[in-house]
């Protein structure tokens, strides 16, 4: 009876351990790009903010998962009525994880750092409303703006301004030290990227004890690697080819979501002939989204008709702005006194959107006597003769910062856009505040960017990623740059 | 001898010199800011001059060309742009995956090539012959990544034996790490295993022609003994240039098989630093192999002399 008993007790223990251990608590992930290092306040690198931004680092506000401003170190706020003074109140009890409290004096700290003389951050411009930052007490700081900037809360929610201490600021690049509900554990340069919980996060503690970031450049190489369990989710790449071939396999998850990639033809506003607005608008009727969609990115982009993504709130349609029409095209042409086109050039970086939607384009423009010559360069030197030097008609590029609709207001972009109403419409919205008017305002500056036909614009770039069927709360889009593990867990 | 292995090392000390002015001339010339593509599109000009001066780019041509050679020669390579670590850390870690894995291919290959190589010349014309050196016609065909993936494919997602890529590091312990080497090791070795067994199947066909041979057989040594004692020390020479040539291209010619199986190994070392413009690593990698090219040739040169003892008693 004894006997019986404890073998009874004993497999109701095995059966007590095994659901207990049910639930998987590791994950591996797998990357196309390296990160050149682990400080998000010191490189545009998007994949530093993919690996780390919400996991390891946290800043004031967050982006969540559809783009919106959600509160993190900083628990509330107040604004004053004039735009111009933000109190912000910290969470208390917030731990760095070499063990240093989180404190108001951090945040003054990585704010100043970020808006120094000597500073390399990459988005350097986010902090350059800020006028003072001041420590009130530990738990509250004040921030005054020069002048009122309605996406100033937003701005804090990039991965750029990310709160860092004074101790490790120099030495994140190695060895990343934040607040997040991860800290880091290892990385092994060319390999991988490993956190693991962090049991000090002052929040919601994360049902993953350990994650993996699996660098794995090739797409097909990818995908063995998830077949064989290797690697459980690639969240996202540009599979191609090799899609169907998972789409099939009820194992795993395909979510095609969006990103905050406005892919253009960009157009150098300046160079004759491409300064005449017919010029741009007969440009603008020969492109074919759909078949551009298909030929350049398996068929999953969403069509746009102005810089703007289609998952933001604000966002208008305006892809019936210069429908795809030949005849059309080539009459503007005619007006604008090329009857028989022109000869330009058509500068393409090293990605497949560019180098599979440029030839789809430039035989459109073919069609209309464009003779566009296809010139294929590097990513260095894309930036140096496109984006530094402006030496260039026409390219090819996803602008993937979010919400990035205000660089056509810059002086001196490479665009070499100019017109003075846009400008006004991007300094009101700066300092408007009011959710309702910023989104009128955002419509009319998308209006005007299609109107103006600046760039020719084709799609938003898709967020394609797989992931094993049992894993629940990855990102579907990607409103940033991120891999947000924190409500990530494995169900069954 | 002294004198032959003197006159090579002195030739190798000058190819090092000039090697590295051409990689650092060369390198300047490319277009392309490492400051400008580390901050991206959005960074105000400011910043990209701020991390200019910190990468030390802001000094001239002259001063950056002497600071590096100077470094190199106390083997001291410089702070990566990108990573900014040192160089050396940087290729010591990556020569552990690669060296390794060069190794195993060279010694995997050239134990397939020369039995190959010797069957098929002792057989010349002979159907066992034909069929061999057909399939190292394939083998050499045979593009290595469609290859490689084929064993991912067999060994890893179907079979599941060995990972389908990546490298665990050596902490992770020898198994492991043997076990992620294996299949990329046989996707690099069986292509070169094939050109070598072609190479020493025509060379020990030609030596088999020569008199000594003739000579060899008439005192009465077996067709066997002749090809083991006397043909297949005399067909070394060509085999040992392929060799040499081939160990090279292993250390770092392999990008596309690492790309593959997604191994840290010096080849994608050197493709990512030369598409993120780190200069200093793409600088240092290439004298690296430079400077293993010409030791490697050294090696070779010094085992003729072992092989062939006409080429001792010479000079």
């Amino acid at each position: 009876m004894t006997v019986l008993k404890s073998i009874f007790a004993a497999a109701l223990m095995a059966l007590a351990s095994s659901t207990a251990s049910a639930a998987r608590a590791d994950l591996v992930l797998g990357i196309p790009l390296e990160p050149p290092h682990l400080d998000p306040t010191a490189g545009a690198a998007a994949a530093i903010d993919e690996v780390l931004y919400a996991n390891v680092f946290e800043g004031l506000t967050r982006i969540g998962s559809r783009g919106e401003v959600l509160p993190a170190l900083a628990e509330s706020w107040t604004i004053s009525d004039d735009g111009k003074t933000y109190t912000f109140k910290l969470r208390t009890g917030a731990k760095f994880h070499d063990g240093t409290d989180f404190d108001a004096s951090d945040v003054k700290f990585s704010l100043d750092r970020a808006r120094a003389d000597d500073s390399t951050n990459a988005q350097k411009g986010l902090f350059a409303a800020i006028d003072t930052v001041e420590v009130v007490d530990p738990a509250t700081l004040k921030v005054t703006l020069k002048n009122p900037q309605g996406s100033f809360l937003y701005n804090l929610g990039w991965g750029d301004a990310v709160i860092v201490a004074p101790d490790s600021a120099e030495t994140n690049k190695e060895k990343p030290i934040g607040t997040g509900p991860f800290k880091f554990d290892r990385w092994a340069k060319g390999s991988s990227i490993t956190l693991v919980k962090a049991d000090s996060y002052w929040g919601e503690p994360v049902a993953l004890d350990r994650a993996e970031f699996r660098i794995i450049p090739d797409a097909a190489a990818a995908v063995p690697a998830l077949l064989s369990g290797d690697v459980q989710a690639l969240p996202n790449y540009q599979l191609g080819d090799a899609l169907p071939q998972v789409e099939s396999d009820p194992r795993f998850k395909v979510v095609i979501g969006s990103t905050e990639g406005e892919t253009i033809l960009a157009i150098n506003n300046k160079k004759p002939p491409l300064d005449q607005l017919k010029v741009r608008q007969a440009i603008a009727h020969v492109i074919d989204r759909k078949a551009i969609i298909d030929g350049a990115s398996g068929g999953y982009g969403v069509p746009i008709g102005s810089h703007f993504s289609p998952a933001n709130e604000a966002y208008i349609d305006l892809t019936g702005t210069y429908p795809y029409d030949p005849a059309k095209a080539k009459e503007l042409l005619a007006e604008a006194g090329f009857p028989n086109g022109f000869k330009t050039t058509l500068k393409l970086p090293p990605v497949t959107y560019a180098r599979d939607g440029g030839q789809i384009i430039a035989s459109e423009l073919r069609g209309i006597g464009i003779d566009a010559e296809i010139i294929p360069v590097e990513w260095a030197d894309w930036l140096k003769q496109v984006f530094t030097e402006k030496d260039y008609d026409l390219s090819i590029v996803s602008h993937t910062e979010p919400n990035d609709i205000d660089i056509y207001a810059r002086k001196d972009y490479y665009f070499n856009y100019d017109n003075p109403a846009f400008d006004k419409v991007i300094e009101e919205l700066n300092l408007t505040a009011d959710e309702a008017k910023r989104k009128e305002l955002y419509g009319t500056a998308q209006k005007i960017l299609a109107d103006d036909a600046v760039n020719g614009f084709l799609f938003e770039l898709p967020k394609i990623g797989i992931w094993d069927a049992k894993i629940e709360g990855l990102w579907e889009n990607s409103p940033i740059q991120a891999n947000d593990l924190t409500q990530v867990r494995w169900v069954d | 001898m002294t004198a032959y292995l003197l006159r090579r090392v002195v030739s190798g000390l000058v190819t090092l010199v000039v090697a590295s002015i051409v990689v650092f001339s060369v390198l300047e010339v490319i277009p392309g800011d490492p400051a400008r593509l580390m901050l991206g599109m959005n960074a105000t000009d400011d910043a990209v001059q701020a991390l200019r001066v910190q990468m030390g780019l802001d000094q001239g041509f002259l001063v950056r060309y002497f600071h590096w050679t100077g470094g190199l020669l106390t083997f001291d390579f410089g702070k990566s742009y990108t990573y900014s670590v040192p160089v050396g850390e940087l290729i010591a870690e990556r020569i552990t995956v690669s060296l390794p894995l060069a190794l195993i291919a060279l010694a995997l290959s050239t134990a397939i090539a020369i039995p190959v190589g010797v069957f098929a010349a002792a057989r010349r014309g002979k159907p066992a012959d034909t069929i061999s050196m057909a399939i190292s016609q394939v083998g050499v065909a045979i593009p290595n990544f469609w290859f490689a993936l084929l064993l991912v494919y067999v060994f890893a997602v179907w079979l599941r034996v060995v990972p389908a890529g990546g490298f665990p590091g050596w902490e992770a312990g020898i198994g492991p790490s043997l076990k992620a080497l294996v299949l990329p090791a046989i996707a690099l070795a069986l292509p070169q295993a094939a050109i070598l067994a072609r190479v020493s199947r025509s060379a020990l066909i030609e030596v088999l022609g020569e008199d000594f041979i003739r000579t060899a057989r008439a005192k009465g040594l077996s067709r066997e003994a002749a090809l083991w004692r006397h043909a297949l020390r005399n067909a070394m020479l060509p085999v040992l240039t392929i060799l040499g040539l081939q160990f090279a291209f292993l250390l770092a010619g392999t990008v596309i098989i690492e790309n593959v199986f997604y191994l840290p190994g010096l080849g994608r070392l050197v493709v990512q630093a030369i598409n993120q413009r780190d200069l200093i690593v793409v600088e240092s990698v290439v004298m690296l192999l430079v400077a293993s090219v010409i030791l490697i040739n050294l090696l070779v040169d010094m085992a003729y002399a072992v092989v062939d003892p006409r080429l001792r008693t010479r000079s």
